[in-house]
C-alpha cells in the first residue's frame, strides 16, 4: 500500500470515528434539565474523594439527606451515590466503585430495594450505570443489571441504544454536548416544593413477602466488603410513605441485622423523633421528601452518626471548608431558583 | 445467531478476519467449522438433523457415483461381447440399483422434513376429521421444534442428489466438504437454494485477498441491512397490527396488503443482499434470488423474478421430470388424439404446474392456507396463460401495445394481485383470509387512509416520512439496476463521493434502523420456511 493511499484511508477512519463520536455525544441524554436523575452517578468522578459517609441506594437516598446539613452541623463530608431505582447489585457496585477511589468510615445503605430481586426496568439500569466509569466493577455492575433484550455493547456504544433519539433532541443536548453543568448537591436532588401528604394508601397484600436470593446474596458482599475494607455498613429505610413498607419487610431487615450485628434505622418509626410533619415536608404526596424533610433528616441522621459513631467534626479544613462554602452557594441560588420557578413566598 | 444481531457481526468480522489470514488450504475448513458453529448456536440438537442430511445424501451420492463409474468400466470391457438385449438388461439393473439408493435417501429425508415440519398440520387434520364423525378424543400433537432453514438445506441437498442421480454432477467425495455445501452458515437461513455443480468451483477454491471483491460483497451486506432494518423491520409494526387485529377490516386490510407485500421484499430481498454480500467477500458465487420483482407486468414474470432459486428448483426438479415423465407423456398423446392439439399441449403443463405449485404451497408452511395460495398461483398463472391471446388482441385493438402508461398499468395491477394471494400468508386460516379479503370490496372505511388512523398502527408520521423515503432510494437503486450492477457502476466515481454514500447509508441504518431496547429482533420472515 502507498503512502497516498495510507493517508487516504487513515483520514477516511479518522473522519468516520469523529462523526460516529460527534453523533453518540448528541444523542445520550444529558440528564440536565429535565430527568435529572441519570446524571448523579457520574458527578461523584468531579470530587475530591475524602467522604466520610457514602450514602447508596434509591430515590429515597439522594431525596432524603441534604449532605449540606450533615457538613455545616456535624462538620461531616458526605456523599449520596444514589440513582433512581437503583436495585441493591448496583448498590453493592457502587461500594466497590466507591473503595477504588477512597474508603469512608460509614457507607449507609437504604434497604428499600431488598424487595427487587432483579432489574425492573431498562430505562432505570441505565441511569445508574452510564454514569460509572468504565472498570471491572461497571462490567460487573452491568451483567449484574441487564434485562433479557439488553446487549452489553449499548453500553460500550451507547449510540446503538439512543440511535433513534434524534428525532427527539432538544436544545440542551447541543447546549451540553461536551460539557454538563452539575444537577446534584453532593448527589442530593432538591425540591422545595410541597404537595401534602393525603390518604396514603395501605399496601396490598402479597403473595410471597420474603426478600429474593440474588437480594440477600449482594447484601452480604457489601457487607462483607465492607467488613473488609473497615468500613462501617448502616442499614436505614427512608421515612418514605410508599411504597408500602411491610411488617414482614420490616421483620427480615431487623433479623438480618441482629445476626450480623448491623445497625438498622427505620426512619419512618422515627419520624415523631424527626420532627418530620408529612403536610410540610415532601414534595409528591409523601414518596420523597422536600428540602424541608431532607434537612430534618440529615440533622437526624447526623446526629447518630457522629454522636452513635463518633465521626469526627472535619468543619476547619481549610479545603473542605472552601469547598462547602462554594457547594453552599449553589444549594442556596438553587433554592432561591426552585423557589421562584415554584411560585414559592419568602 | 441473528443475522441482525451484535454477535453475528462479530462472528462474521472474526471469520473474515481468518478467511484470509489463515492459509489458503483452511479456507473451506473454516467455513464449515464457522457454519456448524453458527447452527450450533440456533440449537445444539438442530445440528443432528443437519448431519443426517448431510450423512445421507453425501452416501447414497457416492453409492450412485460409483455405481456410474463401475457400470462404465464394465461396460468398456465387455461391451462388445454383449447383445443389445443384454445391454438394455445391464443398463436397466444398474439403474434399479442406483434408483433404490438414490430412493432411499430421498425417502429418508423428506420423511424427517415430514415430521419436523407436517406432523401437527398432519394430526391436525386427522383430528379434523375424528370431530367430523363424533370421536371427542384425538391425537395429541407432538412437540418438535423446527431446526433453523430446514426445507433451505434438505431442498438443495436433494437437489444435488437429484443432479448426481442423472449424472449432470459427479458426486462429492469428501463428506466434510459436502457438509460445507449443505450447512454454509450466510445462505442456511433463508437460501438461495443453489446447485452444486455451480457452487463447488468458488466454494472450495482457495481465495486471496480482493479489496475490491470484499469490498463490494460489504456494500451489499449494508444493502441488505439497510432493506432490513429500515424498511422490514419498521413497517412489521403495523403490519401486525392490522393482521393481528380481527377488526381491522376493509381499508386497513387493503393497507395492509401493500404494507406487507413492502416488508416481504425488503425483509426477504434485504436477507439474500446479506447471504450474496458476504459470500462475495468471501469470494464464493452464489446464486441471485431477486431481479427486481417489483417491476413484474404479469404474474408469470413475478415468478421468474422473485424467489428465483426456488422456483428453478420445483421447475428442475419437479416440473420438468413430471411433464416428460413416461406416464404424462402418454397423457399428452391420447388426449391430443381425442381432443386435438391445444388440449394435448395443455395437459403436461396444467398438471405439471399443479403439482410444482402444490408442492410450493406446502414447502412455504404447514397449513392449508399456504396450500391454497400455491394453487392460487398456479390457477391465476393458467388462467393468464389462457388470456394471453386475449390481452394481446386488446392491447392491438386499443393501440396500447407500446404505452408506457399499460405497462405501469400492468406493474400495478400485478403487484395488486400478488398482494391479494399473499393475504394467505397474512392469515391463520382459510376463513379469515377470505373474510380479509372480501371486506376490501365490501366495508367502505377508505377514509382512514387520511384521517391519521394508520397513525395508530405503531408507526409514528416520522415513521412513515422514513418509510416513503427509503423506499424512493430502493426505487432508485432499482431503476439504477436496469443498467447493470449498482456498485460497478457507483465504483468510477470519485473517493468522496463513494465514501459519502456509502458512509451516509451506514449512518442510515445505525440511526433509523429498527433495533435495540424497543425493538424486537425480528427473524427474517423466510426463516420459518
Amino acid at each position: 500500500m502507498n503512502y497516498n493511499k495510507i493517508i487516504k484511508y487513515g483520514l477516511t477512519a479518522v473522519i468516520s470515528l469523529a462523526i460516529l463520536f460527534f453523533l453518540q455525544r448528541l444523542l445520550v441524554p444529558k440528564y440536565v434539565d429535565d430527568i435529572v436523575e441519570g446524571a448523579f452517578v457520574a458527578e461523584y468522578y468531579e470530587e475530591v474523594k475524602d467522604h466520610d459517609v457514602i450514602f447508596v441506594g434509591d430515590c429515597e437516598v439522594y431525596e432524603t439527606y441534604s449532605p449540606l446539613v450533615l457538613w455545616e452541623e456535624y462538620g461531616i463530608n458526605s456523599y449520596i451515590r444514589g440513582s433512581a431505582q437503583q436495585y441493591i447489585f448496583q448498590s453493592y457496585y457502587l461500594v466497590e466503585d466507591t473503595l477504588r477511589y477512597e474508603t469512608p468510615d460509614v457507607v449507609v445503605f437504604n434497604i428499600q430495594s431488598l424487595q427487587y430481586d432483579e432489574a425492573q426496568s431498562e430505562a432505570y439500569n441505565r441511569m445508574t450505570l452510564e454514569g460509572m466509569k468504565w472498570s471491572k466493577t461497571k462490567v460487573d455492575a452491568i451483567n449484574a443489571s441487564m434485562k433479557e433484550g439488553e446487549q452489553f455493547l449499548d453500553y460500550v456504544f451507547p449510540i446503538l441504544r439512543y440511535h433513534t433519539r434524534w428525532s427527539a433532541l432538544t436544545d440542551a443536548d447541543f447546549q451540553y454536548l461536551f460539557d454538563k453543568k452539575k444537577v446534584s448537591h453532593n448527589g442530593y436532588y432538591m425540591r422545595v416544593d410541597v404537595k401534602p401528604a393525603e390518604n396514603v394508601p395501605e399496601g396490598r397484600p402479597l403473595g410471597n413477602y420474603a426478600f429474593g436470593e440474588n437480594a440477600w446474596k449482594y447484601l452480604d458482599m457489601m457487607r462483607e466488603l465492607c467488613e473488609e475494607k473497615g468500613v462501617t455498613l448502616l442499614l436505614v429505610k427512608a421515612p418514605s410513605l410508599y411504597p408500602y413498607w411491610y411488617p414482614e419487610y420490616e421483620e427480615q431487615v431487623e433479623a438480618y441485622a441482629k445476626e450480623h450485628g448491623l445497625r438498622y434505622i427505620n426512619l419512618l418509626e422515627d419520624a415523631d423523633a424527626i420532627g418530620l410533619d408529612y403536610s410540610v415536608d415532601t414534595y409528591d404526596a409523601g414518596l420523597h421528601m422536600n428540602l424541608s424533610g431532607a434537612e430534618k433528616c440529615a440533622r437526624f441522621l447526623g446526629h447518630v452518626l457522629s454522636v452513635e459513631y463518633g465521626l469526627e467534626d472535619r468543619r476547619g479544613e481549610s479545603a473542605l471548608d472552601a469547598s462547602w462554602q462554594m457547594k453552599k452557594e449553589a444549594y442556596e441560588a438553587e433554592i432561591a431558583a426552585q423557589k421562584i420557578k415554584y411560585g414559592i413566598e419568602e | 445467531m441473528l443475522f441482525t444481531s451484535y454477535l453475528f457481526l462479530g462472528f462474521l468480522a472474526l471469520v473474515l478476519i481468518l478467511y484470509y489470514v489463515l492459509p489458503k488450504r483452511a479456507q473451506w475448513p473454516l467455513l464449515l467449522i464457522a457454519s456448524y458453529v453458527f447452527y450450533f448456536a440456533a440449537g445444539a440438537h438442530f445440528l443432528l438433523y443437519m448431519f443426517s442430511t448431510t450423512v445421507t445424501i453425501w452416501g447414497a451420492a457416492v453409492l450412485i457415483d460409483k455405481n456410474h463409474a463401475a457400470q462404465k468400466a464394465y461396460l468398456k470391457e465387455h461391451k462388445e461381447g454383449m447383445d443389445r438385449e443384454a445391454l438394455k438388461a445391464y443398463r436397466s439393473s444398474q439403474k434399479k440399483i442406483r434408483f433404490r439408493y438414490f430412493l432411499a435417501a430421498l425417502l429418508v429425508n423428506l420423511l424427517v422434513l415430514a415430521v419436523v415440519k407436517y406432523a401437527n398440520f398432519f394430526i391436525d387434520n386427522v383430528n379434523g376429521v375424528l370431530k367430523a364423525f363424533g370421536s371427542g378424543e384425538g391425537l395429541s400433537f407432538v412437540n418438535i421444534a423446527l431446526p433453523m432453514g430446514i426445507s433451505f438445506y434438505t431442498f438443495q441437498a436433494i437437489g444435488y442428489l437429484v443432479d448426481v442421480y442423472r449424472g449432470n454432477t459427479p458426486a462429492e467425495k469428501s463428506l466434510p466438504r459436502f457438509a460445507l455445501f449443505v450447512s454454509f452458515f450466510p445462505q442456511v437461513v433463508q437460501g438461495p437454494i443453489n446447485r452444486f455443480g455451480e457452487m463447488a468451483p468458488t466454494l472450495y477454491a482457495p481465495h486471496g485477498f480482493d479489496g475490491r471483491q470484499v469490498s463490494f460483497g460489504l456494500q451489499r451486506v449494508l444493502w441488505g441491512y439497510f432493506k432490513k432494518m429500515v424498511i422490514a423491520d419498521r413497517i412489521l409494526v403495523a403490519v401486525t397490527a392490522i393482521f393481528g387485529d380481527p377488526s381491522h377490516q376493509g381499508a386497513y386490510v387493503f393497507v395492509g396488503m401493500i404494507f406487507y407485500r413492502l416488508q416481504l421484499y425488503a425483509d426477504f430481498s434485504g436477507g439474500i443482499d446479506i447471504t450474496i454480500g458476504i459470500a462475495e467477500a468471501l469470494g464464493i458465487s452464489l446464486r441471485e434470488n431477486f431481479n427486481r420483482p417489483y417491476f413484474s407486468k404479469s404474474l408469470p414474470e413475478y415468478w421468474r423474478r422473485w424467489h428465483m432459486s426456488m422456483n428453478a428448483w420445483f421447475r428442475d426438479y419437479i416440473f420438468y421430470p413430471l411433464s416428460t415423465s413416461p406416464a404424462l407423456v402418454a397423457l399428452t398423446k391420447a388426449v391430443r388424439k381425442r381432443f386435438g392439439a391445444g388440449a394435448g399441449k395443455r395437459v403436461p403443463l396444467y398438471i405439471s404446474s399443479f403439482a410444482a405449485w402444490a408442492a410450493t404451497g406446502i414447502w412455504h408452511g404447514a397449513s392449508w392456507n399456504f396450500v391454497v395460495w400455491g394453487l392460487t398461483n398456479w390457477f391465476i398463472l393458467m388462467l393468464s396463460e389462457e388470456l394471453t391471446p386475449l390481452y394481446a388482441r386488446f392491447r392491438k385493438m386499443t393501440h396500447t401495445e407500446h404505452k408506457r402508461s399499460y405497462d405501469v398499468f400492468q406493474i400495478g395491477r400485478t403487484f395488486l394481485l400478488i398482494g391479494c394471494v399473499n393475504l394467505f400468508d397474512c392469515h391463520a386460516t382459510l376463513g379469515s383470509t377470505f373474510r380479509s379479503f372480501a371486506s376490501m370490496f365490501t366495508m367502505n372505511n377508505y377514509h382512514i387512509i387520511g384521517d391519521g388512523s394508520l397513525l395508530q398502527l405503531g408507526l409514528s408520521g416520522l415513521d412513515y416520512v422514513i418509510l416513503a423515503g427509503a423506499w424512493l432510494l430502493v426505487l432508485a437503486v432499482s431503476l439504477v439496476q436496469r443498467k447493470g450492477s449498482v456498485r460497478a457502476q457507483i465504483e468510477p466515481l470519485p473517493y468522496a463521493v463513494k465514501y459519502v454514500m456509502f458512509f451516509g447509508l451506514f449512518l442510515i441504518v445505525l440511526l433509523m434502523g429498527a433495533y435495540g431496547v424497543g425493538y424486537d429482533q425480528s427473524q427474517f420472515i423466510y426463516n420459518r420456511f
